[in-house]
């Protein structure tokens, strides 16, 4: 099994940490991990601001990267949900379906295709999980608090087989962060309030490290503690389950 | 209306005062918790949602054949039934039966179709007074505002405030803002208005198509009291409330009151079937855009909407933003996939109010994918031109730079060497981001530059 890393742009050039433990991750778990070297973005803020129309280079560029691989794992819930739900090409029009079908996010290629049970990790820490929208609605990572149905959480499913680690409870468990794409500028009064109440909920319940599987919240919430000059830490779920701290 | 600030604006406006906007969240959360709660008691919940869906795509793939079989069975009970094209024509509509009964002064209960059709504004412009006989509406009345939500209209008050109205319009005393206190006098002020008001308005949340009777739900009432003390009952409808038969109404009685505040039931689901001896019941049916949204495929399901409010009170951002900010009769973001489609230029923002968090999905009670048409109105709003300059300007150079991997490279290093040994050039305040963040802090190597050196010769 070969698998394509796809990395979000951000994450490449602000959390080069939250991508290396993607890859270590993925072949300590045996996998054949390529990163192609010609990715840039997967076109979702345009998308999302409402310029689709200008994503055909970034969807024919993904395409052509990834295209041979028999999986894309990417550290991001939001940027494979975009493929899921977006990619689409005048240029290579019956590639895309399959594309689509073989995107996934880190989390649910741990619990899915590789149906990890154990992992070799410990982080001895108390631990926030911030849901991410598009990894819990979207990608549905986790059950939502709206519906009236089982509950599940792949993510917690691995941070439980984590040495040390202790996961505080929240008070609003997947209440949105307010990062959104361009919603951080652009409404950047309710993203701030947003994110300063997110982060206070994980204050509250005294984690000393935020994680989440989209490190674009991460990134947000990270702004906010530094402004604040809290001594909590975000770190990338993958540096969490790659982590051997003693 | 010389609304001229959009959404982000006024809702800076809203949040700098901070304990406030963490008091509405509070207030508005605490009524998603209790949606939960009752959701929870149902335990078929999720079918109940999926069928009321099922039940609300009928009507809208048979809306022409239900609204005459509607009419002809409201016209045989002896219901007076108008239609009205748009907003215009709905005030004209009502204003006629008025002058008809020579009526000067009308009590009216919950309408959001009349906040949307402006109806106070043109009638009190032709010397008509009008009194809001829902409390929150009442009181938004006296503040001379809009409702803030579909609804809990006054849930941006606080009781002091309302207290400080109360004195003013009522005659209270100064200072006082006991619930109870206030409550009773408004309860004998509405009185007096019910009892010598001879024509009374109503808003309706179902149509029964197979009977032609209509059901309106309320707490306080207030519809009832209207209607039955007058001689005169008006009741507005858009063209959307149509549900085919009574015993529909067993499944979506079951969704409205818990989406919308987690109680069972309203206190009061009165039906009203035909007007009593000697007097008149009329009924306007109203398009005002609803045919145009109709026909968008994308935005259709929008119509199947029951005015429960579960949208907004779980929405993020109208818990911190408040609904005036949305500048339109209907907030939240059930009002931001409709109003785009009644005035597109002046609700181009309101799409753009939500972080796509998908949330009012999950709540809505009819399961419109309102997340998903959010986005689909932005593309819709940009390639009508409606996106401003500067973005459209810094979404291309954007473009630009993801289109080749030689730039973005570049680009990237070149960026993050800036922000490493010239901070200030982005820790400035024309940066929005660092206004109230600190900017990542930007590693010496790029995770694609970390995998040359360490992996990309393995590969080759």
């Amino acid at each position: 099994m070969t698998v394509g890393l796809f990395i979000p742009c951000y994450v490449d050039q602000f959390y080069p940490n939250a991508a290396i433990a993607t890859l270590e991750l993925l072949e300590k778990l045996g996998v054949n991990v390529v990163y192609p070297s010609r990715q840039t973005c997967c076109g979702q803020p345009m998308a999302n601001s409402g310029f689709e129309h200008l994503t055909k280079e970034s969807n024919n560029q993904f395409i052509e990267n990834f295209r041979d691989f028999d999986y894309i794992v990417a550290p991001s819930g939001s940027c494979v949900l975009h493929m899921k739900e977006h990619l689409h090409s005048g240029k290579y029009p019956n590639e895309t379906e399959a594309m689509r079908g073989k995107v996934y996010e880190l989390i649910e290629f741990l619990t899915d295709i590789l149906k990890v049970d154990k992992l070799k990790a410990r982080f001895p820490h108390k631990v926030g999980l911030h849901q991410s929208c598009h990894g819990q609605r979207g990608l549905k990572l986790a059950q939502m608090s709206e519906l009236v149905a089982p509950a599940f959480s792949k993510p917690e499913q691995l941070l439980s087989m984590v040495e040390g680690l202790e996961l505080i409870e929240l008070t609003r468990k997947d209440e949105c962060c307010g990062f959104g794409g361009t919603f951080c500028v652009a409404e950047e009064a309710v993203s701030v309030k947003m994110g300063k109440d997110r982060v206070m909920d994980h204050l509250q319940h005294e984690a000393a490290y935020i994680t989440g599987a989209d490190m674009s919240c991460l990134m947000h919430m990270e702004g906010i503690l530094r402004r604040q000059k809290s001594s909590v830490k975000v770190v990338h779920i993958a540096e969490i389950l790659n982590a051997q701290e003693i | 209306m010389k609304e001229t600030k959009d959404h982000a604006a006024l809702a800076e406006v809203f949040n700098a005062d901070e304990p406030r906007v963490n008091w509405h969240d509070e207030t508005l959360w605490f009524i998603r918790q209790k949606r939960d709660k009752a959701a929870h008691t149902v335990a078929d919940w999720e079918l109940l949602r999926e069928t009321a869906s099922q039940i609300k795509h009928n009507v809208l793939s048979n809306l022409h054949d239900y609204l005459l079989q509607f009419e002809a069975n409201a016209k045989a009970n002896g219901i007076i039934v108008h239609w009205a094209a748009d907003a215009a024509e709905h005030n004209r509509i009502v204003h006629a039966i008025l002058q008809k009964h020579k009526v000067d002064r009308m009590v009216k209960s919950k309408s959001m179709l009349t906040e949307e059709c402006h109806l106070n504004e043109y009638l009190e412009e032709n010397g008509i007074e009008v009194i809001d006989s829902d409390l929150g509406e009442r009181i938004v009345q006296m503040a001379k505002e809009p409702p803030s939500h579909i609804v809990l209209p006054c849930i941006h008050k606080k009781k002091e405030e309302i207290g400080d109205l109360f004195h003013e319009h009522l005659g209270t005393p100064a200072g006082m803002a006991d619930p109870q206190v206030l409550t009773e006098a408004a309860r004998q002020h509405l009185r007096e208005t019910f009892l010598t008001r001879r024509a009374a308005l109503t808003g309706v949340n179902f149509a029964v198509a197979e009977t032609g009777e209509f059901v309106i739900c309320t707490n306080e009432g207030n519809a009832d009291m209207g209607a039955h003390l007058a001689d005169v009952h008006i009741a507005c409808m858009g063209i959307e409330k149509i549900i085919p038969k009574r015993e529909h109404l067993g499944v979506f009685l079951r969704l409205l009151a818990r989406s919308a505040t987690g109680q069972p039931i309203t206190t009061y689901s009165s039906h009203f079937k035909k007007p009593r001896e000697g007097h008149e019941l009329h009924l306007v049916l109203v398009d005002n855009g609803r045919s145009i949204q109709l026909g968008r495929e994308d935005f259709r399901n929008s119509l199947k909407c029951i005015r429960c409010g579960a949208c907004m009170n779980t929405c993020p951002v109208y818990r911190r933003s408040g609904g005036h900010s949305y500048h339109t009769a209907v907030a939240g973001p059930i009002g931001a996939i409709l109003a785009p489609n009644l005035d597109m230029k002046k609700n181009a923002d309101l799409p753009f109010a939500s972080t796509l968090c998908g949330s009012c999905s999950n709540v809505c009670p009819v399961k419109i994918d309102i997340h998903d048409q959010l986005y689909k109105w932005r593309q819709v709003i940009v390639k009508e031109g409606y996106a401003d300059t500067k973005k459209t300007l810094g979404m291309k150079a954007m473009t630009q730079a993801f289109a080749s991997p030689a730039t973005f490279q570049l680009a990237g290093k070149a960026g993050r060497w800036f922000m490493r040994n010239v901070p200030f050039a982005v820790n400035n305040k024309l940066n929005p981001w660092y206004k109230q963040r600190e900017m990542p802090a930007p590693p010496k190597e790029s995770f694609g530059e970390w995998y040359l050196k360490n992996r990309k010769k393995r590969d080759e």
